[in-house]
């Protein structure tokens, strides 16, 4: 594929222009308790029934880090090919709000746990390094709700004090999709790694997008605008393009563009000025005195190291040695934990005898298409990847055809039935008995005479039906590689 | 047994313990004094319904193994007490009654201990007289109108007009060793690390201690063996070896390296605190010790380096008394108008003076030249501690600059009353021990007092120390009872 075709570009006249993307993102760190208290951090519970008197910040109350969290923040820089850094410092972010019961947030401002790295994406040009700046450790706030009653503003304290990572990429990502892909890359990251479980729904994994557009071939940054807080891979691609084109018409029309925080309006698809440069906080950052620095020993990141499961990346390399797939194919199967996982499943169970293509279309295709229809993640799979297993082996083996292992996949799906059972109790084995097929084939044959002939003279087309003929003789249940050879030498 | 509130807790839990007196009587002598003083003001709130009841109670199953076997106790108003209001000596928090109780507290209730009450105390610890509390000056018992010092000045009058056997305070920049000195009893701020913080309402979380205030050494070595627990909620606490800091009390200091700084010799300091300082040169001398010149340059710039590091740390402590959760709340048209009214109605003038300079310091652009440099000679300054530490094993200064003054005498002039904390501050930096003893009067006949500071965790040698010039000094307080009707 032409690289030039692929470039995410705004045209305007005779102008191209390039976007320039950088994303925070907030992915919550998957632990029982909170950064610095022993709350539980279980979504959806009642409100403010996950709140301790250091989350509601009583007085002289005091944090106390979570070594758990700790672990997970590492475990995370190290997924990211990322410095970890020995000593971190937690900064105190000075700010009001109702949701924020100390006032200020615990976060690393100057010293954070992990330093640069990088994440690479598969693109369909081909790979694309994407940089991180750093991923420090921060505490959620407390959730206001303005909706429920007309003159006041109830809190939830629940989410106050959970554990986040915002992981800082710089400035590489160049359109939507790379955006798209990137999400997807970390989220896919983290739940290998199990430290974060990257459900959107529930706010596990959120971002703040920069978005500055500069003319085609430039070197330098435009001005760039921040967009806060959006909580999908589609809101964050519906707000890049109406900024980067807002910004575009704003150069256009020889204005410039201020530097401001903004919001994404994801009713109107727009995205509108939250506060400008000049009415950005002051979040006096000092660091937090209730709290050493953080320091790490080597051994401590090296135990980790140990620890760190085969992340996406190497296991693609392995399938596609191992297995022979294709890079597309590869990529399907390990961008999600689970899906590498039964795919794995799979394989072991089908044994020394086994047909890894023919899985692997299977799960891709009829496995997947069950799936959606029935809105399930594959760790939901109403097919266990043991069932599963066995039908591949019963269509490699020839003991039914692809078109029955279809019916069967239908009926395996209500209770994850055996399909060799289903099989027998249905008499879907295949009829692969040449003397049996010979005899339907003369019968067909017979009874369509003048078509014979016909294909005799050259119409070759008309394969296809005695072929049709003999499949629907035998209730679909013919082998149809046997009803080719045989009609072949018979016709 | 009469005058039991003249004994000391020594005496007390030495009494208790062999039954010649029960906690029941202790317990009521107490309060019937206390009940008599309300003038001083030192209490905030009083608990003696409820410590009568304790007090019975323990009488009746008495566990005389314990270090402070039914003794009556007050607590300055910072330390948070379970379903006993907790003020901080604040509007603000007039209405506030936890639901938990601080490590330090829970500590002195476990050997025994019962809760006379909460003891007045400048708002939010920050002031050097208890006159910024909400609830009211305190008066010094050694004189009417004077200031018994503060921030835990409640603690301080309590002790000396014995309402209490014994108290704790809490010390960020002299809180603890400035009223001890003003009222002429002994003080001990410890090593940061060494109490908990957690529960105890925080000032500047980098400077805060909590210690023992009593009639003499041996009172405070008891509580500070106490109170002194490694505690995993405090993150700041340290896990080091905790001497037996009363059993291991001796008189014994000969030999002992005590030095004797230059700085500490500030301009316009009264000709009796330099004689008093030579005094406790020659008592020091006297029990067999040695005393050497040494020098900690960095000395004149802690005052300013503390009104910057305190300051900004409070400013942010003090963000989450905003009326949301707890404590006092003024109506207002919108968060930021009720946020506003709040803090406005809830807090005092010292403290808005505290909250503003520390935000001052910590904002944008002037950070670096102020909370970042104070950080800077905040290290000088403990280096020269270190220092001076590889001659000597303990360093002797006078405690306050001068003695207590009188009520709304500093109340206009706040570097003035700043000045005071001038030989307690570098401690405090530099996270040392420092104890105030008695050691003398002035002309006025009010007390004065000298301040040992220490190795970082070496307490004992401090009490040590103190233990043996009390004896030289032989302090008599001057308490009159003139509040007493």
């Amino acid at each position: 594929m032409n690289k030039k075709n692929t470039e995410y570009l705004i045209n305007r006249k005779d102008n191209q222009y390039e976007v320039v993307i950088g994303l925070e993102v907030h992915a919550q760190v998957l632990s029982e308790s909170k950064l610095f208290s022993s709350s539980s951090t279980k979504f959806g519970a009642e409100p403010n029934t996950q709140v301790s008197l250091v989350d509601a910040a009583f007085p002289g109350m005091l944090p106390v880090i979570n070594e758990f969290c700790i672990k997970q923040a590492i475990k995370t820089g190290i997924g990211l090919n990322a410095k970890i850094n020995k000593r971190s410092v937690f900064d105190r972010k000075n700010y009001f709000y109702a949701d924020l019961p100390q006032g200020y947030q615990i976060s690393q401002f100057k010293d954070p746990i992990v330093g640069e790295g990088k994440v690479i994406l598969d693109m369909p040009n081909g790979q694309k390094e994407v940089g991180i700046e750093r991923l420090h450790l921060e505490q959620d706030a407390g959730k206001s709700i303005h909706d429920l009653d007309p003159k006041n503003t109830f809190v939830d304290l629940n989410r106050s004090g959970v554990a986040l990572m915002e992981i800082v990429s710089k400035p590489d990502l160049r359109s939507p999709d790379e955006v798209n892909a990137y999400i997807k890359k970390l989220r896919s990251i983290m739940r290998y790694l199990g430290t974060c479980d990257g459900n959107m729904q529930e706010g596990s994994l959120r971002a703040d997008v920069n978005v500055s557009v500069r003319p085609k071939g430039s070197r330098e940054f435009g001005t760039r605008c921040e967009i806060k807080n959006v909580n999908s891979i589609k809101f964050m691609q519906m707000a890049i393009e109406y900024e980067a084109n807002r910004q575009v018409d704003l150069i256009e029309e020889g204005k410039t563009i201020d530097q401001e925080t903004r919001l994404f309006d994801t009713k109107k698809n727009e995205t509108r000025s939250m506060r400008s440069k000049e009415d950005a906080h002051d979040y006096r950052y000092f660091p937090d005195p209730d709290l050493l620095p953080l320091e790490v020993s080597a051994k401590f990141i090296e135990e980790l190291k140990n620890d760190i499961p085969e992340l996406p990346d190497d296991k693609k390399k392995r399938f596609i040695k191992e297995f022979k797939l294709s890079s597309y194919e590869a990529n399907i199967l390990v961008s999600d934990i689970d899906t590498a996982k039964y795919f794995e499943e799979v394989v072991a169970k089908m044994g020394k005898n086994k047909d890894i293509k023919l899985a692997v279309n299977w799960i891709t295709g009829e496995l997947f298409a069950v799936l959606n229809s029935k809105g399930l993640e594959i760790s939901q799979s109403p097919v266990s990847a043991k069932n599963f297993a066995i039908l591949i082996n019963l269509i490699k083996n020839g003991t039914i055809s692809g078109k029955i292992a279809k019916t069967v996949f239908e009926l395996m799906i209500d209770g994850d039935k055996d399909p060799q059972k289903i099989v027998v109790e249905k008499g879907l084995k295949q009829q692969s008995d040449p003397k049996a097929l010979e005899a339907l084939i003369d019968k067909i044959i017979n009874d369509n005479r003048e078509k014979a002939i016909e294909y005799k003279q050259g119409k070759e087309k008309l394969f296809g039906f005695f072929v049709g003929q003999a499949m629907k003789a035998s209730g679909g249940k013919a082998n149809p590689q046997l009803i080719n050879e045989i009609l072949k030498k018979k016709l | 047994m009469s005058d039991i509130t003249k004994q000391s807790l020594t005496e007390l839990v030495e009494n208790i313990k062999d039954k010649k007196l029960s906690s029941t009587d202790v317990t009521k002598a107490f309060i019937q004094r206390s009940e008599k003083s309300s003038e001083l003001n030192a209490y905030i709130t009083d608990d003696f319904t409820l410590a009568l009841d304790k007090a019975k109670k323990f009488d009746q199953k008495p566990n005389l193994d314990l270090k402070l076997p039914g003794i009556p106790m007050a607590v300055k108003d910072l330390f948070c007490t379970k379903n006993v209001k907790t003020t901080a000596g604040s509007k603000i928090l007039n209405n506030f009654v936890p639901t938990y109780e601080s490590t330090v507290t829970e500590n002195i209730w476990n050997e025994g201990a019962i809760l006379l009450g909460k003891l007045n105390c400048d708002e939010f610890a920050m002031g050097s007289s208890n006159e910024t509390s909400h609830f009211g000056n305190v008066q010094n018992p050694i004189d009417k109108n004077l200031v018994p010092g503060g921030s835990s000045g409640g603690s301080a009058s309590a002790v000396a007009g014995q309402l209490t056997p014994i108290t704790i305070g809490t010390d960020t920049g002299g809180s603890i060793r400035q009223p001890a000195s003003f009222t002429g009893i002994v003080g001990l701020k410890p090593t940061y690390g060494s109490c908990s913080r957690y529960g105890i309402v925080a000032f500047a979380s980098s400077l805060d201690q909590a210690g023992p205030m009593g009639q003499n050494v041996k009172d405070c070595a008891l509580l500070q063996e106490v109170i002194s627990t490694y505690d995993p909620k405090d993150s700041t606490s340290v896990n080091f070896k905790r001497n037996h800091y009363s059993k291991e009390l001796t008189k014994n200091i000969k030999g002992k390296k005590i030095g004797i700084p230059k700085e500490y010799r500030v301009d316009g300091m009264p000709k009796e605190i330099e004689d008093l300082w030579q005094k406790g040169i020659q008592y020091v001398k006297d029990c067999g010790a040695e005393t050497i010149d040494i020098s900690l340059p960095h000395t004149s710039y802690a005052l300013p380096t503390y009104y910057i590091v305190a300051p900004a740390e409070a400013s942010s402590n003090l963000a989450r008394y905003d009326g949301v959760k707890y404590g006092y709340r003024a109506k207002g048209e919108n968060l930021i108008d009720m946020y506003e009214k709040t803090r406005s109605e809830g807090f005092g003038a010292e403290v808005q003076r505290r909250i503003m300079i520390g935000t001052y310091v910590l904002s944008s652009g002037y950070y670096d030249a102020y909370y970042l440099k104070a950080q800077k000679v905040r290290k000088l300054i403990k280096n020269d501690f270190d220092e001076a530490y590889k001659k000597v094993d303990a360093i002797l200064t006078p405690s306050t600059p001068s003695s207590a003054f009188k009520i709304g005498e500093k109340t206009n002039d706040p570097v003035s009353m700043y000045l005071n904390d001038i030989f307690t501050v570098p401690v405090n930096l530099a996270g040392l021990p420092g104890i105030s003893i008695p050691a003398g009067h002035d002309t006025k006949g009010y007390p004065l007092g000298l301040q040992i500071i220490g190795k970082a965790f070496d307490e004992q040698n401090i009490l040590n120390i103190a233990f043996a010039m009390e004896e030289k000094i032989n302090f008599k307080n001057k308490i009159t009872d003139w509040w007493i009707k």
